[in-house]
């Protein structure tokens, strides 16, 4: 029997506003515990919320990037229940009249272009954390710190049209860019900016009807989320298999054990006894705000794809990798405004660049490199200044210390030598001190020529024009 | 008379004069409180230090030439669900029983910036809940007038204390009908205010729709000077409406000639007991001399107003009381594990009928049951709100009675929770509708107070007080005391 995967994806994005949702606390991650809190996001007696604009604008930025409806009415709503993380134990969330509906991401899969639907995106209040001295299960006791209850978080639900965890992984990535290049979250799955649940069922290929779900959480990772999917699916076929049927419920991914254990069951389903949050009037949006929002969105990832390889005729992966992220494409679009050789820009971005930045662990904004920076090391490796094996460690110093290429070369001397006559003089040096190699090439080793050029270089230390010492040293060893 | 006896802008009079100092108001005050205190316990919280030296410093200000509002200087007694920072604010529960706030309620600060001399906390009905004050976890308070009765509920605390002479002035909350049925039943004036009239910010919320805040006083001048103190637009609040507030002592000019005033005849039905009924027959004959026209009128969804009421409230408190769970302050009462905690919490934390609407609440918003109740009720709800638009299209101001009855005697419903709340039938729909009503006092009986309410348009306070000013002008009831 061949089985046909259904995955649906519930993804949180935390809404980079400068104070939370319903009061003016900060919401800068990484602060002491409990420093960020008043009394409305303690939920004190007597307090009362008050809509953060910024938030909602964040929040009709990101749909629209989604392609979402926004709506012209919505309103928030209670979701009631019990949990230490809840200052009010209720949540502040929007049940039946989101902010947005029916959008999609694009992905490709094996070269074909296909649209994950996106249900609904709605706007709500994040919940604080629980320090547990223990596993949640073993502990004696918790700790709460309440610095994030009342962040802006979005809640982005999609359809069940996802087919695979490899799909749910490129729609997750997609998801990502997308809101990254908005500039509403940093959107980081290791600062929790980023979180993903998500749906599971399986069904024999051909029927149209849904399987039983399960509900998978705690997939804090890209790479989480494709394992426990991939295990979650293999577990549900074996149930299946086995005769059994799969039953409804929450499971919980285990990293450690690369399995999924079930945490509540139908029994113990939530009755959210949801109602409209009577402390807030409802959300009225109008065409016109939308419309100005829309124009205030950068390029999109797919869009701006697109761009590179129809201006500059870059190949369909070098694209990719230029648009990851919004501050990459910027720097690409900068430096080649300076420097028009969009390939050789685009190679030294793709290897140097990403080297770099992935050995740091840093994003290209972290570090002092410019666009100007770039497209004059690369203007000097054009006019022969320096060679581009010299020009990778400037690049490198450049990185670290955001001096401009000329003053690094200059300052250490690396200026290529070009001079022939400085060349001829060391060739003739190492021929000399080399009676062996240069036997064995005159014998027919050309491996000898790169032993001897590797000493020329050597001796230049790596400033000598290779071309031009390739060049002198066959001349002098033919004669 | 007795400093204690006299009203807010008499005592206003004697410190603009110079005649006396806030200090020695303030003495009376505490004098009194110290006098009577013991027979009716009003207060929750009693702060005679913290008065005297907030009213010396008022003194001072005053000498020094500075400008200060008709409030200050002159002793307040404030509902124990409305927050004071540093002070004990109780609800009258055993889960807020050591709560001391960080923050101040919007209107405290407000009065603060009047002048504001804190006297105490006042006993309520626990989280508001109820129309006697025996559900106060702590203790009864007793009617001034008969220390055998009820005072009324929830702001049965403010309203003694105002009847009492305990204050100048006192702050109530009222969800449906807890400022007007306590001031009815203790002889004093009260104003539940428009919906969005006056900032719940700091009131321990009840039923979140249905809130508002509004002054209980000796009589209608008082209220508009307290009134106008309190109210306005709050940012910390998204359902205060942002309208200016007018100065309500303007409309105190005794002229309603031609007012055209509804007598809703629901509200003169079955259940309203005689001496009630006759004293607002009395009223009618009293303003059509004054040269209003009175004449019935219909709001005819009022049969369901209670029921709509005692499923809305209850949902909206269900929520609002789930943060009461011994995690972050308040009482906590630790279990083995997370549910015992919160269980043993909240059983041992608050008081039966708390529990009771808790429950009535969860269950009309569970699944299955959310339509056919809550959902429901709010429909209801709509059909009596446009009752009442659309008889104050055709009318200035309604009028009926406060409650059906006077004071009853304490122990007289408390264990038979329906009968007690039919206490509410004449003040409820007003809370559904979100209009502004004001009860004075429109008589007596055996001893015992009867009011009258009247209702208004939303935001119009400003008319009510008028037609109160020149009814209870044409009156002395008002300016009766209760033998204590």
């Amino acid at each position: 029997m061949e089985y046909e995967t259904v995955i649906g994806l519930e993804v949180h994005v935390e809404l980079k506003t400068r104070s939370k949702v319903f009061c003016s606390c900060s919401t800068t991650f990484g602060a002491e515990p409990n420093t960020q809190v008043c009394p409305v996001c303690l939920g004190l007696p007597g307090v009362l919320p008050v809509l953060n604009e910024k938030a909602v604008e964040y929040a009709i930025k990101a749909a629209l990037a989604l392609n979402c409806q926004i709506a012209e009415y919505s309103k928030f709503d209670r979701k009631n229940y019990f949990y230490p993380d809840m200052p009010k134990n209720y949540q502040i969330s929007q049940y039946d009249l989101p902010l947005a509906t029916g959008g999609y991401v694009e992905i490709e899969v094996n070269g074909e272009k296909k649209r994950i639907r996106i249900k609904r995106l709605h706007l709500e209040e994040d919940t604080g954390k629980l320090l547990h001295s223990a596993d949640v299960a073993a502990a004696e006791s918790s700790l709460v710190d309440f610095n994030r209850a009342g962040v802006p978080l979005i809640e982005i639900v999609s359809e069940p049209d996802i087919r695979s965890p490899e799909e749910a992984k490129l729609y997750l990535t997609k998801l990502k860019s997308i809101i990254e290049y908005t500039g509403v979250s940093d959107v980081k799955m290791q600062e929790g900016s980023l979180r993903c649940d998500a749906n599971v069922s399986i069904r024999p290929r051909g029927s149209s009807e849904f399987g039983t779900r399960t509900e998978i959480k705690n997939m804090n990772s890209f790479r989480a989320v494709q394992r426990g999917l991939e295990y979650e699916v293999e577990r549900q076929k074996k149930v299946v298999e086995a005769g059994g049927k799969v039953v409804q419920e929450t499971r919980h991914w285990d990293e450690n054990r690369g399995i999924t254990v079930p945490l509540r069951s139908k029994e113990e389903a939530h009755d959210y006894r949801y109602f409209p949050e009577p402390d807030l009037v409802p959300l009225v949006i109008s065409r016109e705000r939308v419309e100005e929002i829309r124009s205030q969105l950068p390029e999109l990832p797919d869009a701006r794809k697109a761009r590179l390889m129809a201006s500059y005729n870059l190949p369909a992966y070098d694209a990719e990798v230029l648009t990851s992220s919004k501050a990459l494409g910027d720097f690409f679009d900068a430096t080649v405004a300076l420097f028009p050789e969009a390939k050789t820009v685009s190679n030294w971005m793709m290897s140097e660049l990403m080297k770099y930045l992935n050995a740091n662990n840093l994003e290209i904004q972290e570090i002092p490199l410019t666009p100007k920076d770039l497209a004059d090391l690369l203007k000097l490796i054009d006019q022969g200044t320096i060679s581009g094996k010299i020009a990778k460690t400037v690049f490198e110093e450049m990185c670290a210390t955001g001096e401009p290429p000329e003053k690094i070369v200059r300052e250490k001397g690396l200026i290529q030598i070009t001079d022939e006559g400085a060349i001829a003089q060391v060739v003739a040096e190492v021929i000399a001190a080399n009676p062996q190699s240069v036997a064995d090439y005159r014998a027919g080793k050309e491996k000898a020529l790169t032993f001897l050029v590797g000493q020329v270089m050597k001796a230049t230390r790596g400033k000598a024009n290779p071309e031009a010492v390739n060049r002198i040293l066959r001349e002098k060893l033919r004669s | 008379m007795k400093l204690y006896e006299m009203t807010l802008a008499e005592l206003q009079a004697l410190l603009a004069k110079g005649e006396v100092t806030a200090r020695e108001v303030t003495e009376a005050f505490v004098r009194r409180v110290e006098e009577v205190e013991g027979a009716i316990h009003a207060l929750v919280t009693f702060t005679p230090e913290l008065a005297l030296s907030q009213a010396e410093e008022i003194d001072r200000r005053r000498r020094a030439g500075e400008p200060l509002s008709p409030l200050a200087g002159l002793p307040a007694v404030i509902k124990d669900n409305i927050v004071t920072q540093g002070i004990r604010t109780t609800c009258s529960s055993r889960i807020l029983e050591n709560f001391v706030p960080p923050y101040d309620a919007t209107v405290v600060e407000k009065l603060k910036k009047a002048g504001l001399v804190l006297l105490g906390k006042a006993n309520l009905d626990e989280f508001a809940m109820g129309s006697s004050v025996e559900n106060s976890a702590f203790f009864k308070t007793l009617n001034p007038w008969d220390l055998s009765r009820v005072p009324g509920g929830s702001s049965g605390g403010s309203a003694a204390a105002m009847a009492a002479g305990e204050a100048a002035y006192t702050l109530g909350s009222d969800t449906g009908g807890s400022v007007r049925q306590p001031a009815a039943l203790c002889g004093v004036v009260g104003m539940k205010p428009t919906y969005g009239r006056v900032s719940r910010y700091g009131l321990v919320a009840f039923a979140s729709s249905l809130d508002q805040i509004g002054p209980i006083t000796r009589d209608v001048r008082d209220n508009a000077l307290v009134l106008g103190a309190i109210a306005g637009h709050d940012p910390r609040d998204s359902t205060a409406a942002p309208l200016e507030v007018p100065d309500y002592t303007t409309f105190l000019d005794g002229d309603i000639r031609g007012l055209r005033i509804g007598l809703p005849r629901e509200y003169l039905a079955a259940g309203i007991e005689a001496p009630v009924r006759q004293a607002v027959e009395e009223a009618i004959r009293l303003l059509s001399d004054l040269g209003a026209e009175v004449e019935e009128c219909s709001l005819p969804h009022t049969e369901y107003a209670l029921s709509a009421y005692y499923i809305i409230a209850p949902a909206e408190a269900s929520s609002n009381l789930a943060r009461y769970d011994g995690v972050r302050y308040g009482l906590r009462v630790a279990g083995d594990d997370l549910i015992s905690t919160y269980g043993q919490t909240r059983r041992q934390g608050f008081g039966a009928e708390v529990k009771r609407r808790v429950m009535l609440g969860t269950y009309a918003l569970s699944s299955g049951y959310y339509d056919a109740y809550y959902l429901k009720a709010q429909k209801v709800r709509t059909l009596i709100r446009q009752d009442f638009d659309r008889a104050l299209a055709r009318y200035d101001v309604l009028l009926t009675p406060t409650t059906p009855t006077t004071a009853f005697k304490v122990g007289e419903k408390v264990d038979d929770p329906l009968t007690m709340y039919m206490s509410d039938v004449c003040t409820v729909p007003i809370n559904l509708a979100g209009v502004p009503a004001l009860s004075i006092p429109g008589g007596f009986h055996q001893g015992l107070p009867i009011g009258i309410q009247f209702i208004g348009r939303p935001f119009a306070e400003g008319l009510l007080y008028r037609v109160a000013y020149a009814f209870e002008q044409s009156t002395a009831f008002h300016k009766q005391r209760p033998p204590l």
